[in-house]
């Protein structure tokens, strides 16, 4: 088969066993567990021997017609760069190992079929995205994305976290997704095209007449799928979903799209400087404030939730200072290391019965009950922190150095302030990062009290994919950064001397301090604090449905728990109780936004109700005055009606004769 | 014979059947008024039929067809008329008309209508 079947295969088959599993969910159960797990395997196959093929070499470049508009073409294209074939195979590799796992996690859920379906349909999406050379073939994937998010997210829908989520999720992106449309019409009327390819060539040549109000208008689109300030407020809440969800979701695919089509883009968002910065300070706030917030979350999601907007930070950061290579190579790394650290914390809340950091610090030895997440999820935190030699420090490092030569001018057209804002930003929240890393994994696994309940082992299919996905975050930076460049634009991704130091000195900085604030912590009195799941003998996904429905009522907040001997509340002091709330930015949109719709909502229905139905009402009452004085000659007697009938006949026939004769 | 006799004579069995119709209590008498009546559109018919064919060479004496097509409906008629106030009779114990008001529009009954549409 030639490349470019291979390629159509790679995001058909999961559309086909989604469809599939749709339809034959509730006819044919014993195919449910196959139909969701072959294809995504065989299309994470397939993205492999595409890449293979592909290597790095001149883009694979096929398209079809798809039908003429009179303006605009849309065509049915494919563009697989280098950059293209290596995330496509990241997103296999995370699909597959979420397919798998959901299988052990959703072992007794009812809607497991539905599930799955939309789990490939997902899958799919994202390879469309990934795949397609047509701007709007890329946005149908996009969109399809937006709408299988919303329902995998409210996959609880019997919770109301869970149902608020998904809304805001969908809201919160589809508010991106509009000035995003319009960007991508008025990119394609300078450029007189949909395809990458004529766009890129328009951009070299100077073709394009509005820069600055194209990457403005699609930055916007970027920031709600890729979940960046100010638009990133649907992340953290929507890990209300199961587990393997957000992994998905919130990983390696739906957020990774925005920065993909920054990167694949990249020329259009460099022929403006001011795009550039505001895409930078973009980075700065987002990696900054998510890193705050992630060190005073209490749910262990949440703080993964944090720590993805704060690493996608990092990948728009290389954006910013026009680095596609070492923005995607972070993605790569990252789409790895988080998906195992998401699937972990399934396994952790499966065992702890409980999704809060507070609740788990007063457990003793549940490191002993998951061994496999255990082990996986320190990999997995080593490589979240930035330290040498796993995956995470090399591509972190890739993003720093692209931000030094930046700053010190040595990249073109990139204007020097964004290099700066990035770079600084960027070594602050490798400090406040490996911070968080240690105090999830302080107070997840050092915990001290009780003994840990013991719910026997875990689902082999859900510790085997931990530790496939372990080895790409051990390994992967250090083995990929050397032939990485061949893939991409060519620029050298190996971290220099300067930032290395100062990263890997920021983030052991942040992980002793952390640590001495948990040696300080852990001596104060312990109260008693926790709620575990009702039933936690039952499936991963009953206990975490009952561990997210129950956080609020035990502590009082879904993201924070009143404990006193959280070691944030040492190391943050006052900033603690902003950050727990994401530094009020729910507040906020509620008091801009949400209040004011609500109000018109109801001026809207005032005006309904009390004065054009008055008028309605109005109008009905005469008819219906008559309609009672009708309804008095109804007897129910048979003879009066006839007698009427008689009469009626009798004052015809006479006027009809009084007509004839002319009287 | 001359036509105002029959037609006088239909006349007047019209005029008693309609007046059996609208004032009789019992049904049965009614459904007979019902059968005066159409009996006295039939003498109309064979009257009318016999007048036009003195008046004129060819007829189709379609009259009495007509007359033979209304006695059969008027069989039928009676037929199931009476198996109808047969069975009201044996539900309700009466075959009086003015008792037997189940359509009769209700005022209490018509507000509870309104307020459910």
């Amino acid at each position: 088969m030639t490349t470019t079947t291979l390629a159509v295969l790679v995001p058909l088959l999961p559309f086909l066993g989604a469809a599939a599993g749709l339809l034959l969910g509730r006819t044919a159960p014993g195919f449910v567990r196959p139909l969701a797990v072959l294809p995504t395997l065989t299309a994470f196959a397939l993205a492999v021997l595409v890449a293979v093929r592909q290597g790095g070499d001149s883009p694979v470049v096929a398209s079809t017609r798809l039908t003429p508009t009179g303006s605009v073409p849309i065509d049915l294209a494919l563009y697989i760069d280098g950059f293209a074939a290596l995330v496509a195979v990241v997103v296999g590799l995370v699909a597959t190992c979420v397919q798998i796992y959901s299988t052990g996690y959703l072992r007794d859920d009812p809607r497991y079929p539905s599930y799955a379906a939309l789990v490939s349909l997902f899958t799919s999406a994202m390879l469309l995205v990934v795949y397609s050379g047509d701007l709007m073939v890329l946005l149908v994937g996009w969109e399809i994305m937006g709408i299988c998010s919303y329902f995998l997210v409210g996959h609880y829908w019997e919770t109301p976290e869970a149902r608020a989520a998904s809304l805001k999720a969908f809201l919160v992106t589809k508010l991106g997704d509009v000035p995003f449309l319009i960007g991508l019409f008025a990119l394609a009327s300078d450029a007189g095209s949909f395809r990458i390819t004529r766009i890129l060539d328009t951009v070299t040549d100077g073709g394009l007449d509005h820069p600055t109000l194209i990457a403005l208008l699609l930055l916007a689109g970027v920031a709600g799928k890729s979940a960046q300030f100010p638009l990133h407020t649907w992340l953290p809440d929507a890990m209300a979903g199961p587990t393997p969800v957000s992994a998905l979701i919130h990983a390696a695919t739906m957020v990774a799209a925005g920065v993909y089509f920054i990167a694949r883009l990249l020329p259009v968002f460099a022929a403006s400087s001011a795009a550039l910065v505001v895409l930078a300070v973009m980075a700065a706030v987002t990696m900054a404030g998510s890193a705050l917030a992630a060190l005073a979350q209490d749910d262990i999601k949440r703080v993964l939730a944090y720590s993805t907007i704060g690493q996608l930070g990092y990948m728009t950061g290389a954006l910013a200072v026009g680095d596609r290579g070492a923005a995607v190579f972070h993605l790569i790394s990252h789409g790895a290391f988080k998906a195992l650290l998401f699937l972990a914390a399934g396994v952790i809340i499966h065992a702890a019965g409980t999704n809060s950091l507070a609740a788990m610090s007063r457990m003793s030895n549940l490191r002993a009950r998951v061994p496999d997440a255990y082990w996986t999820m320190t990999v997995a935190l080593l490589a979240l922190a930035a330290i040498p030699p796993f995956s995470g420090f090399f591509s972190k490092e890739s993003v720093l150095g692209a931000a030094e030569t930046a700053a010190e001018g040595h990249a073109e057209h990139i204007p020097g302030a964004a290099g700066w804002t990035v770079l600084v930003a960027g070594l602050l929240t490798a400090l406040l990062t490996a911070a968080y890393a240690a105090r999830l994994w302080l107070r997840t696994f050092r915990g001290q009290g009780d003994e840990a309940p013991d719910h026997g082992r875990q689902p082999l299919s859900m510790t085997v994919v931990l530790w496939v996905l372990a080895i790409p975050s051990l390994a992967l930076g250090g083995l990929a950064y050397g032939t990485l460049p061949d893939w991409f634009d060519g620029d050298d991704l190996a971290p220099t001397l300067t930032t290395s130091v100062l990263g890997t000195g920021l983030a052991l900085t942040g992980g002793l301090v952390t640590y001495a604030a948990w040696r300080y912590t852990t001596a104060l009195a312990r109260t008693p604090l926790g709620a575990v799941a009702a039933h936690p003998e039952a499936d991963a996904a009953t206990v975490e449905a009952e561990a997210i429905a129950s956080h609020a009522p035990a502590y009082g907040d879904v993201a924070s728990a009143p404990d006193p001997t959280d070691p944030s509340r040492v190391l943050l002091g006052p900033l603690h109780r902003h950050a727990a709330v994401g530094f009020h930015l729910d507040a906020v949109y509620e008091t801009l936004f949400v209040r004011p719709v609500q109000a018109g909502a109801r001026l809207v229905r005032f005006l309904d109700r009390e004065v054009v139905d008055t008028y309605v009402r109005g109008a009905g009452a005469l008819p219906r005055l008559l309609g009672a004085a009708v309804r008095r000659a109804q007897t129910g007697n048979v003879q009066t009606y006839v007698s009427a009938l008689l009469a009626g006949t009798v004052v015809l026939v006479v006027a009809a004769l009084l007509v004839a004769t002319g009287a | 014979m001359h036509l105002a006799y029959p037609v006088v004579l239909s006349a007047l069995l019209f005029c008693t059947g309609l007046y059996g119709v609208l004032a009789r209590r019992n049904a049965i008498l009614v459904l007979m008024s019902v059968e005066l009546m159409l009996n006295a559109v039939n003498l109309n018919l064979v009257a009318f039929d016999v007048w036009l064919s003195k008046a004129t060479e060819e007829t189709l004496h379609s009259g009495q067809a007509l007359t033979l097509f209304t006695i059969t409906i008027a069989a039928a008629e009676i037929g199931i008329g009476l198996a109808i106030v047969l069975a009201v009779h044996r539900n309700r114990g009466t075959a009086d008309i003015d008792k037997l008001r189940d359509t009769a529009e209700r005022p209490e009954r018509s507000e509870k209508a309104e307020a459910s549409a």
